[in-house]
């Protein structure tokens, strides 16, 4: 009998400090077909991968394939292995051609003498017949930067392809393609898939998954959930799997702080780029908690940047309190009262060389500076009570940033804004990477913060924490607005509805969001 | 994740307990150069003469105030490598504004003979001249965004053109006693000017590193400035800002270099711009961004002469010198680096 799964993972554990990622997770892929990993954000996918391409050793299960027992240590490896992974974010080197790009690493060689010198026209050979082979006919001496990210893909299949790999993983292949591309992409797919090639397909995106998939896998927070064969499985049901968890009771009380006056109207706005955000409009509530999910890649980071200057925007208006604002850059937005406390805390929060009273400071110098002298000691006052005021563990506020802990930080990145005292602030995955217990105290400053007549926007992609703290929710998806939820009325579900809610023609998506919303 | 548990497990060692290697990694130049002044006295008791001393800190007094033009620019994470050719220009133009009324090779026979204020109205030219220089450095640094090392290198090569062009690469002399006085003159017979000129220098801008928003700004961006810039702070300004000053120092510290010297050529300065780099990186400013002190400066830019000065005391060819200082400039900056590979 011939092997029944090209892959088989069983029951594959991995515990990071604190969190159990994975428990015992399976997934069958059989061969020549395409296997759907469907699950919300932080659901295990990416760590599942990353166990069997060895990035992250796993703490138990076992991985066979073909039937056989194998062990992977490291990324090339699996390559030996014949799997072969087309990331996420392309990693090509854009100035090189496009066959050197497949050849990376592994250039054929002439050797004269004790010199080894790259043998170019082999290798150029050689990469326009795999490209050939998925029916592309690029020019293999190109530059790879002259291609579309749908064509640099289609150059990583083919480069996987070359590698005769018999397990390909496409992690979120559509992401970034236009339709025309995904078209092309589902051809080279089906084409690879006549061949005996499988492939493990992760995406969130529902239509596509009927259209290419055969099998599906869902896992929910790390656990295993089931698979199905996908045409023994109905859209609701899936999002049912994904999302099917209780909602613990980690917020505090909700209140409703929220007034009738408007401190932030954005409407029609749109980015300067033709994959971001697109015509988004909304209106923010003095004294609300305004909340914004999706999946990643909704743009809904992208659109709050725009809002505080750090993107830009082609078309569409903000107004706040009532006034219309141009905002080309943090400072307009800072001057007209908002703050943002941005996702990427490496990145663009901290500032760590300094100290938390510096990162606590650096917002608010101009508002106590007289003559250009800071006046020392109010800003000293001011950092003492926002440190106090959020309690954060530290021997002294001359402390450096960077010695303390993930939930300490963001609280000093609060507290700048505090001490800033914007009356709107956007906060973008505000607990992202913190611990229980710090979470809840950012929670407990956001309601303070609302009670005394501030207003914020945060976005979660954790739903619960969506609808624990949010006295409304946006959804977006895809760069658009796809749908609004009061309070009273959010289910993980309907979120999710929202957020798959891919092409506003589609007729599956659309009628499935209608049969989950009623 | 795992490199924030790294820092946190780091951070008793250094506050508990002196770890000898952790300090010998921060002070490491500073402790061996201090090792060779003891040898280099013993070995030449007038190394320790009060006449030698007084002579280093002359020398010291106009390099200190170009190093703190180029320490705002290393704050930030750029550089400055116009700054020694700026010395240059600054020095010349001085020195054909000034010279004596009688002497013969007159840069401007016609020049009429001012009062003693053209003195300093000579001195704001100089800073106006290379103030515009920084003007476009900084414009260059923060909107074309060209990083600072090519940005200044260019300009280094553009200002050096200027100071031939201008002075036809004539060596100038015969400067008037106003102009030298400032460089040779004493308070009360005993302070000279140019210690005065560096310490006011050195207090402004500690001033204005510790107590403005300015120099708040300045760190915050040599520590991560996308924070900055969502913090509100204006980046461009702020970096404009920065090399704008670097040029107006360098300009006095011309200034003072060619009353000190009594004479300039268009090769006055050659390399001061490294010198200074090597200072203000001995003296802890970070090349990574974000970290640097004024009082850390001055102790590079003492050390640097120091050595400088040891080596012509041991009777160390002139030739030699510069392989020294060039690998002391290289340790210093391996060991800065150091400091941060270590907190990984």
């Amino acid at each position: 009998m011939a092997e029944e799964y090209r892959l088989e993972m069983i029951g594959v554990s991995k515990s990071f400090p604190g969190v159990k990622a994975l428990d015992k997770i399976n997934l069958k892929v059989r061969p020549g077909t395409v296997h759907a990993l469907m699950g919300e954000n932080g659901a295990g996918k990416s760590t599942l991968m990353k166990c069997l391409f060895g990035i992250y050793k796993m703490d138990e299960g076992n991985v066979l394939i073909d039937g056989k027992d194998v062990s992977i240590a490291n990324p090339d490896e699996a390559l030996g292995k014949g799997l072969a992974m087309v990331h996420q974010e392309l990693q090509p080197v854009p100035a090189r051609s496009i066959a050197e790009n497949m050849y990376l690493g592994r250039y054929p060689l002439i050797k004269i003498g004790p010199l080894k010198i790259v043998d170019h026209k082999t290798m150029n050979q050689e990469a326009e017949k795999w490209l050939k082979d998925v029916k592309m006919s690029f020019n293999p001496r190109a530059k790879l930067g002259t291609l579309s990210i749908g064509q640099m893909q289609s150059v990583e299949i083919a480069k996987a392809v070359s590698q005769n790999a018999r397990l390909v993983i496409l992690d979120e292949p559509t992401s970034s393609l236009t339709d025309n591309e995904v078209e092309a992409l589902f051809r080279i797919i089906r084409e690879l898939k006549s061949r005996g090639v499988s492939m493990i397909y992760i995406s969130h995106k529902m239509a596509e998954i009927r259209q290419i998939a055969d099998d599906i896998t869902i896992m929910r927070d790390g656990t295993y959930v089931g698979s199905w064969k996908v045409k023994d499985i109905s859209d609701d049901e899936i999002v049912k799997q994904m999302v099917g968890r209780e909602l613990s009771n980690v917020y505090p009380p909700k209140e409703d702080y929220r007034t009738d006056e408007t401190v932030l109207k954005v409407s029609h706005v749109s980015s300067i780029h033709a994959r971001s955000f697109r015509d988004c409009s909304f209106e923010l509530k003095k004294g609300e908690i305004l909340g914004f999910g999706g999946l990643v890649g909704a743009q809904r980071t992208e659109l709050m940047e725009a809002i505080f200057g750090m993107r830009h925007i082609a078309s569409g208006e903000i107004e706040i309190l009532g006034k219309k604002v141009t905002i080309k850059r943090p400072q307009d937005a800072i001057n007209d009262s908002v703050g943002m406390i941005t996702e990427d805390r490496r990145g663009t929060g901290i500032i760590g060389c300094l100290s938390i009273a510096d990162n606590t400071a650096i917002a608010s110098y101009r508002n106590y500076t007289k003559a250009g002298t800071i006046n020392s000691k109010k800003v000293g006052q001011v950092v003492k009570d926002s440190i106090a005021k959020l309690s954060i563990k530290t021997p002294n506020d001359r402390t450096l940033i960077q010695s303390l802990s993930g939930g300490n930080q963001q609280k000093v990145i609060i507290a700048r804004w505090l001490a800033n005292n914007p009356d709107i602030l956007i906060m973008d995955e505000p607990t992202r990477g913190i611990d229980v217990g710090a979470k809840y105290e950012i929670y407990q400053i956001m309601i303070d913060l609302v009670k005394q007549g501030k207003s914020i926007i945060m976005i979660s992609s954790e739903m619960p924490e969506l609808i624990g703290m949010s006295n409304r929710i946006i959804v977006m998806c895809n760069g658009h607005i796809t749908g609004e939820l009061e309070d009273d009325e959010a289910t993980q579900e309907k979120i999710m509805a929202f957020a798959t809610k891919f092409d506003l023609n589609d007729k599956v998506t659309e009628n499935f969001t209608q049969e989950v919303k009623s | 994740m795992t490199s924030k548990k790294v820092d946190a497990k780091d951070l008793p060692m250094q506050t508990n307990k002196v770890n000898v290697k952790d300090f010998l990694i921060n002070n490491g130049i500073i402790v061996v150069l201090i090792m060779l002044a003891i040898f280099t006295a013993i070995k030449q008791p007038s190394f320790g003469s009060f006449d030698n001393l007084k002579n280093i800190a002359l020398n010291v007094a106009p390099r200190f105030i170009i190093a703190c033009g180029v320490s705002g620019c290393l704050i930030t994470r750029g550089t400055d490598l116009s700054a020694g050719r700026m010395v240059g220009l600054s020095a010349c133009i001085a020195g054909t504004l000034l010279q004596k009324p009688g002497y013969s090779g007159k840069f401007f026979p016609n020049l009429p003979d001012f009062g003693i204020w053209w003195v300093f109205a000579v001195l704001l030219i100089c800073i106006a001249v290379c103030a515009i220089f920084g003007l476009i450095n900084g414009m260059v640094v923060s909107f074309l965004q060209v990083p600072a090392f090519i940005g200044t290198l260019g300009m280094q090569l553009i200002v050096y053109g200027v100071c031939l062009v201008y002075t036809n690469a004539t060596p100038i002399g015969g400067y008037r006693p106003a102009y030298t006085e400032v460089a040779k003159g004493r308070l009360f017979g005993v302070i000279p000017y140019l210690f005065l000129i560096a310490l006011a220098i050195g207090l402004v801008i500690w001033f204005v590193y510790n107590k403005t928003p300015h120099g708040k700004y300045m760190y915050a961006i040599g520590g991560n400035e996308q924070a900055a810039e969502v913090s509100g702070v204006n980046t461009k300004k702020t970096k404009i800002i920065i090399y704008v000053t670097a040029a107006a120092l360098y300009a006095l510290g011309g200034f003072l270099v060619g009353a000190k010297s009594g004479g300039s050529s268009v090769n006055m300065g050659m390399g001061w711009e490294l010198e200074a780099i090597a200072a203000c990186t001995i003296g802890g400013v970070s090349v990574n961004g974000g970290i640097g002190k004024v009082s850390g400066v001055l102790i590079g830019v003492l050390v640097f002469e120091i050595l400088k000065t040891c080596l012509q005391y041991l009777g160390v060819d002139t030739n030699y010198q510069y392989i020294a200082q060039g690998i002391v400039i290289v340790v210093a900056i391996a060991l800065d680096i150091r400091k941060y590979i270590a907190k990984k």
